[in-house]
Formats: structure tokens, sequence, C-alpha cells
């Protein structure tokens, strides 16, 4: 089973970590991630850019409307995510409660995929 | 210990939204610093035992509101208000009421905050100082240790700013469009020019600014959150991330400024170019030109060359020659003449320059520019004397120091003529 593990948390608070919070917490993340890629069970991962960076489609007008910014003002925003390769819910949670340990502060999203096409399928 | 360092990022990153509430509130500088003082210390104690509120600025608005009436009432032996230990598990209400307090009006109050610091009368150094103390939170230590003045002596300095920014009585009232765009534009010059008190220091400098830099960036991208839709705010945040990420090879071991194109590329920051890059993009598509879009474009010109032998030249010299055009300067041609060089040669790119001989009499990179153009040409007599007057006019020893390197090699290769 596949599941995606979506990492949210204030963008505000992470962007005042120092460099030397923000290299402590990626290094334990990498930790975890490479522990989980040598059982077999990683598949992509990626941190976003901050959301000032994004442009939103709104596509429920046509032609569609181009707006700058995230989809959605939240006080937490979507930062990044893992997709795992799991036999269930269980495991799954396990690994975010790991993740969980490495990251403070912040929230996952784990949420099991419908469609999955791994990379240049 | 560590728990300490995390509360306070969120401190600090609660900090420009909380103080401008407060600010809105009691309409007073030094209470609303106070009162976010005195919420900050009761944070750092109940915090760690209740772990961080769900959203710290509003916590920090509420608390310190609340801290502030508690004195003036107090003064005035009223009844006080409940502490912030039973208010702080009050969970949700208490963000409503921040809430309410804070509304839609947060956007409005932070401009205000950072538009306070850029008041005309201040000169650029107590603009940013000012910035850096109240916005940012940085201690008067380490402002006064950055600027090489005596901790005392800055003090004195940002108390006076903030009287002078009192006097000025920057009202209250949200603001209209057109003085809304006004603010923002000040705010803009004044960040840049805080980015920029880091980014031209070299030398045992460079490491005590360092963080002027990060902190324009912090605030710059704050100030594009608060304003999404602004290519000019895309453009200097764009501009002041690709120019940050060169970071890390703009000095050498001694401190000394590498040039652009003898810099190690490798040691460039990839993830703050692609972000600066994204925000040149998403900026074009406003089609609303301006000069820190243009200067961030050139920026980005620069970052997508892998070696500096692939710098896109023609496509600087349009980016210049747009900037020239909607914001004339006399430096903007100067700059375009170093594209020129590239692409034409020395001789083109010296008759461009040597107009502007008059109105940039005083400016070192003029002098050391025009000597390196005489230089290839042979010229050496001319060039030597145009690097002196460069080294006169030079800001700092690096600055000197590599104009001598020029010298030297002229005088080298003279001596050589002379020995051949």
């Amino acid at each position: 089973m596949h599941y995606a593990i979506l990492c949210y948390h204030s963008e505000e608070v992470v962007m005042a970590w120092t460099k030397e919070q923000n290299e402590e917490v990626m290094g334990r993340l990498e930790k975890v991630r490479q522990r989980i890629a040598k059982e077999g069970k990683l598949g992509p991962v990626a941190r976003l850019l901050p959301t000032t960076a994004a442009t939103t489609l709104r596509k429920d007008r046509d032609p569609p409307l181009i707006i700058d910014g995230p989809f959605a003002e939240t006080k937490e925003q979507f930062l990044g995510f893992y997709i795992v390769d799991v036999a269930d819910l269980d495991e799954a949670l396990g690994i975010a409660r790991e993740l969980g340990e490495a990251n403070p502060g912040g929230a996952f999203e784990v949420r099991p995929l419908a469609v999955y096409y791994p990379a240049g399928v | 210990m560590a728990e300490i360092a995390w509360i306070h990022a969120a401190l600090t990153s609660a900090r420009p939204q909380a103080i401008s509430a407060l600010l809105r509130y009691f309409r007073d500088l030094d209470i609303a610093e106070e009162a976010y003082q005195e919420a900050c210390l009761r944070a750092l104690k109940t915090w760690p035992q209740n772990g961080p509120p769900r959203d710290p600025a509003a916590w920090l608005i509420f608390v310190g509101r609340n801290v502030a009436l508690d004195q003036v009432r107090r003064q005035k032996k009223q009844e006080a208000l409940p502490d912030e230990d039973r208010l702080s598990d009050l969970g949700d209400a208490e963000s409503e009421v921040a809430e309410r307090l804070d509304g839609g009006h947060y956007r409005d109050d932070i401009l205000r905050l950072l538009f306070i610091c850029c008041h005309p009368d201040l000169p650029a150094t107590q603009q940013v100082a000012l910035a850096l103390r109240i916005v940012s939170g940085l201690s008067v230590k380490q402002i006064a240790r950055a600027f090489l003045v005596g901790e005392s002596a800055m003090e004195q300095r940002i108390t006076r700013a903030k009287a002078r920014v009192a006097a000025a009585h920057v009202p209250f009232e949200t603001p209209g469009p057109v003085e809304r765009a006004e603010r923002l534009a000040a705010v803009a010059a004044m960040l840049y020019l805080v980015f920029n008190e880091g980014y031209s220091a070299s030398g045992a400098e460079a490491d005590r600014r360092r963080p002027f830099s990060e902190e324009a960036i912090r605030l710059t991208r704050l100030l594009l959150r608060l304003f999404q839709t602004e290519p000019e705010i895309m453009g200097l945040l764009g501009l002041m991330l690709l120019q940050h990420a060169r970071a890390g090879a703009r000095l050498d071991a001694d401190g000394q400024i590498v040039l652009l194109e003898d810099q190690d590329r490798s040691l460039w920051d990839r993830e703050m170019i692609a972000e600066g890059l994204a925000l040149v993009d998403k900026a074009m598509r406003h089609r609303k030109p301006g000069p820190y879009q243009i200067q961030a474009g050139i920026a980005g010109v620069h970052s997508r060359a892998a070696r500096a032998g692939e710098t896109d030249w023609a496509q600087i010299d349009i980016l210049y020659a747009t900037l020239e055009h909607i914001q004339p300067s006399p430096v903007i041609t100067l700059n375009r003449a170093v594209a020129i060089a590239k692409l034409r040669g020395p001789e083109a790119a010296l008759a461009m320059v040597e107009p502007l001989e008059q109105s940039l009499s005083g400016y070192f990179y003029f002098f050391g520019f025009k000597g390196w153009l005489l230089m290839q040409l042979g010229r050496d007599r001319e060039a030597r004397s145009t690097f002196d007057r460069a080294i006169a006019l030079a800001g700092s020893a690096s600055e000197a120091a590599h104009i001598r390197q020029h010298i030297d090699r002229l005088m080298r290769e003279s001596g050589q003529a002379a020995a051949g």
C-alpha cells in the first residue's frame, strides 16, 4: 500500500530557524529517510520552496485564472512530502512518528494513494 | 536548552506581527515593545511546560495586550486581569480574541511597522538600525558591533530615531491604495538597504553582518506573503536570493572580495537560486517591469551560467538598457558598459564610460573599470593614473588591494618590456 506523508508546518517559524537548527532537522530527517530507503519502502521525497514562490491555476472558470501564491491561505503550509510503500496504516504512522521526532512542530497528514505512477512510466 | 532554541525561533517568527498589532492597539512604539518583551518572558516560562500554542503570534498579542493594560489599570488601582497561566489554557478562545484584535489588519499593521522605520529624515544607517532593532529584534549590542560603534552610542542613535518616528505621527487609519503603494515602495527600498549592509561587507565585518542579509530576506518573504501579487516585491526577493546565493563564493580565505567571474560557482546555493529564478519568472508574467525585477533578471542571467564564459551578455545588455530607460543613472550606464566590453570589446565600452567621468568623479568603481579598459587597450600610462584615482577612492582595504593587483601587473609587464 502506498501512502503519502504530507508535511505541514508554519512557514514563518521554519524560516526563523537558524542555519544550525535547519541543518540539525535536515540531518535527522536524512537518517530516517536513508533507513526507510534501504528497506525498499521509499518512493519520491520532496521539500518544496516557500509558498511565496508558488503560483495557483484556478480552473473553475474558463479560461483558468492564474493567481500568485499558494492555493490556500492557512496558518500551516504544505512544505513537502514523502511517498512510502508499507503494509498498512500502522506502519505508515510509525514512519510518520519517526519523522516527527526528527522535526519538531507542525503536522503530517498520512494519506493513502489512489493512483501512483512512479517516475518515467 | 534545545527546547529554548526552538521557542526562540517561534518568538522570532511571531515578532513582526505581534509588535505591529500591539502598536496599532497602543499607538506607542515603546509600550508595544515592552508589552511584547513581557509576553516573551511569559512565553519562555509557560511554553516549555504547556507546549507552544498553535498560533504563537496570537498568544503573544493577547498576553502582551493584557500585560500592558494590566499595568495601566494597576496604575489606576483597578482590578487586574487574570494572568496568562489561566489564559494559555483557553486554546481557541485566545486566538479568537487575538483574531478580533488582529483581524484582517495585520497586512497593513506589518507594513506600517516597517514603514515607520523608513522615515525620510532618518539617514540610511539609522533606518537600517531601527528596522533591525524593532522589527527583527536584533540586540543593540549585535547591531552596534556590526556597525563598529559602541553599544551606548548605538542605543542613543536608536532612541533618537525612535523619537523622530514618533514625532512624525504616521497615521493609524487603513491606508488607501496610493498611500499603500507608496509605503510599499519605501519599505522595499529600506529592506534592500538592510540587505546591502550585510551583502556589501567584507573581511572580518562580513560574518558580523551576514545576519542582516538573512533578516532582509526573511522580512521580504513576509512582505511578499502579505502582498502576493506585487511584481516588484517578487523582484526584490528574487534579487536578494540570487545575490545571497553567492555568499559562500564571494570572499576568499582572507575575506577579500572575489569577482563574479572568478568565483567558484559550485559554492553557489542552488536552492536559493531556484527560488530566485522562480520569483523572476512569476514577476515577468505581470508585464509591469520595475528596477528590482530587472536587477533580479540580471542576477538570474549570471546564475544560469555554469561558467563565467557562458554568460549571456547580450541578455544582460538588453536588461541594463531597459533599466537605463526606466531609471536613468550613470551607475547603470557604467554597469551596462561591462556587458558592452564583453560583447563589443574595450574600445566600445570606453566610449560609453568616458562621458560619465564628471558625474562619477567620486566613484571608485568608475575608475577601477576605466583603468581596466585602458589596460586592455594597452594604454598603460593612462591606466596607471586611473588606477591611482581608484585607490584614492577605495572604501575598503579589499577594494584597494584589488586595484593594487592590477597596478602590480602593469608594473611587471612594463618591467618585462623594459628588460626585453
